[in-house]
């Protein structure tokens, strides 16, 4: 008898989302101060103007990228640090450290793997007219929660 | 309750602001607060300053977290100043390491104010 072990590791990835969904939960809540509301993907896409990315190697190799429009990632920067947030640049350390945050939270509730597997610093892409691209070739997990209305996708790029 | 000087290391802007907020928000009054956003930087700082307290992030770049702790063992302007992590890394092996190297406290990031409290008051000497 032989065992396909790409099944078992793709099923046990596919059961990811919901780890990824609460660690995006627990972030907004504990450090943005606000809840945010998982959305069907399909009728909530963001315009996407700011992508945050952080990578992940080691025991799992991919890549979580969280991506909104300009007005949200402002909107995230000024909940997290008042008022005083009023420049672009602010909003993409804020979203970039959120993207850091979700990674962190999620590689953290992961049992085993995640103990094996580093961050790298994030990355924050902004401006209109970009595309993005993986090379990771494995499983990627999408979702998109809803924060003050406005659609936030958070994806996790897998390599096969 | 005397004023401190805290030393928070960071690449992010923004998370240093979080982390001097949460200090207030855990009742600890700032004297002043000295801010770097990476290991090295953060070295410089403890020539030029006298600090009460270091918070410091792990994963930075030109010197990530760890390599501070480690270095700043070894330096007389270092000696007795309680340095409590706040990182996103929460695996056992780095929370040993970093106790290893000489950190009094590990936060996982995300954090709440209480949290904070709870972790810095001990090694400030206070009762929360």
């Amino acid at each position: 008898m032989t065992t396909d072990t790409s099944l078992v590791t793709r099923s046990r990835e596919e059961n990811w989302l919901p780890i990824i969904e609460l660690a995006v939960e627990e972030v907004f809540e504990m450090m943005v101060g606000c809840r945010v509301k998982v959305a069907a993907p399909s009728e909530n896409k963001p315009n996407e103007e700011f992508t945050a990315m952080v990578g992940l190697a080691g025991a799992l190799c991919g890549i979580l990228t969280v991506c909104c429009d300009a007005k949200t990632a402002g909107e995230i920067a000024k909940r997290m640090l008042g008022d005083t947030a009023d420049s672009q640049e602010q909003a993409a350390d804020a979203l970039g450290e959120i993207c850091n945050m979700i990674a962190g939270n999620f590689k953290n509730k992961l049992s085993g793997s995640g103990d094996r597997c580093m961050l790298s610093v994030p990355t924050v892409i902004s401006g209109g007219e970009y595309t993005f691209h993986s090379l990771a070739d494995g499983t990627c997990l999408e979702t998109v929660l809803l924060f003050e209305g406005a659609p936030i996708a958070v994806r996790l790029q897998l390599e096969s | 309750m005397d004023k401190i000087t805290a030393l928070i290391v960071d690449d992010s802007s923004v998370m240093r602001k979080i982390v001097e907020r949460s200090l207030r928000q855990a009742g600890i009054e700032l004297e002043k607060v000295v801010e770097a956003s990476n290991g090295a930087e953060a070295l410089v700082a403890l020539q030029s300053n006298k600090v009460d307290l270091i918070l410091c992030d792990i994963n930075m770049p030109v010197m990530d977290g760890l390599e501070f702790v480690r270095q700043a063992a070894t330096m007389e302007s270092a000696k007795g100043i309680p340095i409590v992590m706040i990182t996103t890394e929460g695996s056992e092996a780095h929370v040993v390491q970093a106790l290893t190297a000489g950190a009094r406290g590990y936060i996982r990031k995300p954090f709440t104010p209480d949290q904070v409290k709870e972790h810095v008051l001990p090694v400030l000497g206070k009762k929360q």
